[in-house]
């Protein structure tokens, strides 16, 4: 396996402020690594600084073995990327908005043409072309800042929350592009508050408070010792209107958080104080669980505010 | 060697095709942009007019003598003052130039004519009302005339003065303010549109999201910003060449020099402003600060640059500040050819630093764009 994108101690400050703390992460070739954090927490940071674009505080980072403090400018030249903003020239056409990137990115005619036919295919856009990028609906816009964004035929592509604000047939279609593109050999690292999407990912990653907290395949993290303290088992309790019962769940002893997943109640409950649980739930099936992605992020989170506390 | 060139402006090309085709599907904003400045020279060209004439005057005439009589025809026979209204007690003279009706006031006194008979020295008040201090000083300087010409010419039996001034204006024979203030104008309204286009236009991809994407391509900084000055100096460019066309049609200034030498030397000019313009794009977060800074610059290009005062009876420190604007040079530039008829080896200086002003505020404008996203 080859490391494509590696993060060394990578620490980013603005003045007083640190961006992204001491961040140690690596993305093997053809991966889908999904990061998790909330806004703020210093994502796009990070990206940027993969990228080249800000230059860290301290430690190193190479992409496809490019250090990204010296060789900035040869690594774009490499690297997809594209923001939920999708980046794209409303008043120009589809084709001209693919016509300026493969300008932008060195692509003489003969390579722009064969790339513009090639990222047509994968997108299916063709029928678009001639029509103004403002024009179209969210879903062919995402795919047409795609098709721009790997227009010339990136190793890398960072996809900062590529999926938000579109509906989830489209959000599906993207994600099948993704797999399509990883199984040829396209690294991805794509940023999302989905855990649907994180899930599909091959490893995970959570930044929380510019400190990456988690990293690992979902199974990992699901066992993680921290999502799982000793002495507390998850449980669903399946009951007969979990919304009014949450809050009666919440306040007993013995029980450290509860949430409603769908018509159940997943609680985070003192292993040995499941039996007065049962007991003050006659009526509800209780069943130990597998913590969910958001259950770890959720049960890491509370650790760190109440160790901050 | 070879290869940096390409590398310093990777990206030029692109942006430069892109940007060409904003200008052209955005029909709308470019007729507003090019129509707005020869708008403002029609509005600006015609109500500029500093020739001070037929001032409107009140005269209180208590001599009543054809001595007092042939001073007034004197008076109004110098085109500055216009005799509007008699009156009959100083009260009445004040009155009419405190409420604005009259700005001078001619008081001849009873015993005019008996004195200049005397020989015992007659006086005559003129008052003048400083508000405007270039009418006032023009009001002063031809009654002072006028009285002097009387007094010569009752020393002077035969009627001919000893010395006579023949004034005679080079270049602005009729002393137009139209030929002076027009080419002036020219530079200060071609200034403001490209400065607003050109920041605007960067601007706006900051707000919409594209300039993050543009980012994490290889475009070099030097590329976008060259990339987006091509077009909007052709614009810019095409607007001087239509602004010009309308000083000559419609305000019929003349150009006495090189018409093409104008159009040459003007490129320097545009390169600073385009050049001021991206700085000020950079700086800028939203459209509305760009359009703010923007209008920023134009108070002290009309103030500073010689348009409107002297820059030698500035204070000092003005001067000084007057040397780093932009306006200055064009605008000399700009009155050398039209009204002296200069050529290059009167006016090589100014071209010179306009120049290498521009190149100045391209690079600073790259670098304060690379800072700006740290």
């Amino acid at each position: 396996m080859t490391a494509i994108i590696e993060a060394d101690h990578l620490t980013i400050r603005f003045g007083q402020v640190t961006a992204v703390n001491d961040v140690s992460l690596t993305v093997e070739k053809g991966e889908i690594f999904g990061f998790l954090g909330p806004n703020g927490s210093g994502k796009t940071t990070l990206i940027k600084a993969l990228c080249g674009l800000l230059a860290p505080s301290e430690g190193t980072g190479r992409i496809l073995g490019m250090d990204i403090r010296k060789d900035a400018a040869e690594i774009r030249r490499h690297v997809g990327y594209m923001s939920q903003k999708f980046g794209l020239y409303e008043d120009l056409t589809v084709a001209e908005n693919i016509a300026f990137y493969a300008g932008v990115y060195g692509l003489d005619a003969k390579r722009a043409a064969e790339r513009t036919h090639e990222v047509q295919k994968l997108t299916g856009i063709a029928p678009y072309m001639k029509r103004r990028a403002g024009q179209l609906s969210g879903g062919w816009k995402q795919r047409l800042a795609l098709a721009c964004s790997i227009i010339h035929s990136p190793e890398v592509v960072f996809l900062d929350e590529p999926t938000a604000g579109i509906d989830p047939v489209a959000r599906r279609a993207l994600w099948d592009l993704l797999f399509q593109l990883s199984g040829q050999g396209v690294t991805f690292f794509v940023t999302t508050h989905y855990m649907d999407e994180a899930e599909r990912c091959g490893r995970v990653g959570y930044i929380y408070l510019s400190k990456l907290i988690a990293i690992g395949t979902v199974a990992e993290l699901q066992r993680l010792p921290e999502a799982n303290p000793a002495g507390t088992t998850r449980v669903e309790i399946e009951t007969a209107n979990a919304a009014a019962m949450l809050d009666r769940v919440r306040g007993m002893e013995g029980v450290r958080e509860a949430t409603i997943f769908g018509r159940s109640i997943h609680a985070l409950a003192e292993t040995d104080r499941l039996g007065e649980l049962r007991a003050e739930l006659p009526q509800a099936r209780i069943e130990a669980i597998e913590p969910s992605l958001e259950d770890v992020f959720v049960t890491l989170t509370y650790q760190i505010m109440e160790a901050a506390r | 060697m070879k290869a940096l060139f390409p590398t310093l402006f990777r990206g030029l090309v692109p942006v430069c095709r892109k940007e060409f085709l904003h200008i052209v599907r955005d029909p709308g904003t470019l007729v507003f942009a090019l129509a707005l400045p020869i708008l403002q020279l029609f509005l600006f060209g015609f109500a500029v007019d500093t020739n001070i004439r037929q001032v409107a005057t009140v005269v209180l005439d208590q001599s009543q003598t054809q001595e007092s009589r042939r001073l007034l025809e004197s008076f109004a026979g110098s085109d500055v003052f216009a005799l509007r209204s008699y009156v009959t007690s100083p009260d009445a003279m004040y009155e009419a130039i405190r409420s604005g009706k009259a700005r001078v006031g001619i008081r001849i006194p009873y015993d005019y004519a008996r004195r200049l008979q005397d020989g015992t020295g007659a006086t005559v008040l003129v008052l003048v009302d400083g508000s405007d201090s270039t009418v006032a000083a023009q009001a002063i300087s031809t009654s002072t005339g006028v009285a002097l010409q009387q007094s010569l010419l009752r020393v002077l039996p035969d009627g001919t003065m000893p010395v006579e001034v023949r004034p005679s204006v080079l270049y602005n024979p009729a002393t137009r303010s139209a030929n002076f203030f027009v080419p002036g104008l020219v530079a200060i309204l071609l200034q403001v549109m490209t400065i607003l286009l050109i920041a605007l236009s960067l601007v706006r991809e900051r707000e919409r999201g594209t300039l993050e994407q543009l980012e994490m391509t290889p475009v070099a900084p030097l590329g976008l910003m060259v990339g987006k000055m091509i077009p909007y100096g052709v614009l810019a460019f095409g607007e001087l060449c239509a602004i010009l066309a309308v000083m000559r049609v419609v305000f019929l200034v003349p150009v006495h020099g090189n018409v093409l030498l104008l159009l040459a030397l003007s490129l320097p000019f545009l390169l600073t402003v385009l050049g001021l313009g991206l700085m000020i794009s950079t700086k800028a977060k939203t459209q509305a600060e760009a359009f703010q800074l923007s209008m920023g610059t134009i108070l002290p290009s009309v103030f500073l640059s010689g348009y409107i005062f002297l820059i030698e009876n500035m204070p000092l420190p003005f001067q000084w500040i007057s040397h780093l604007i932009p306006a200055t040079y064009y605008i000399r530039i700009l009155r050398g050819i039209v009204l002296r008829g200069a050529g290059m080896a009167d006016l090589w200086r100014e071209a010179v630093i306009l120049t290498v002003m521009g190149c100045a505020a391209i690079l600073l404008a790259a670098r304060m764009f690379v800072k700006s996203r740290q």
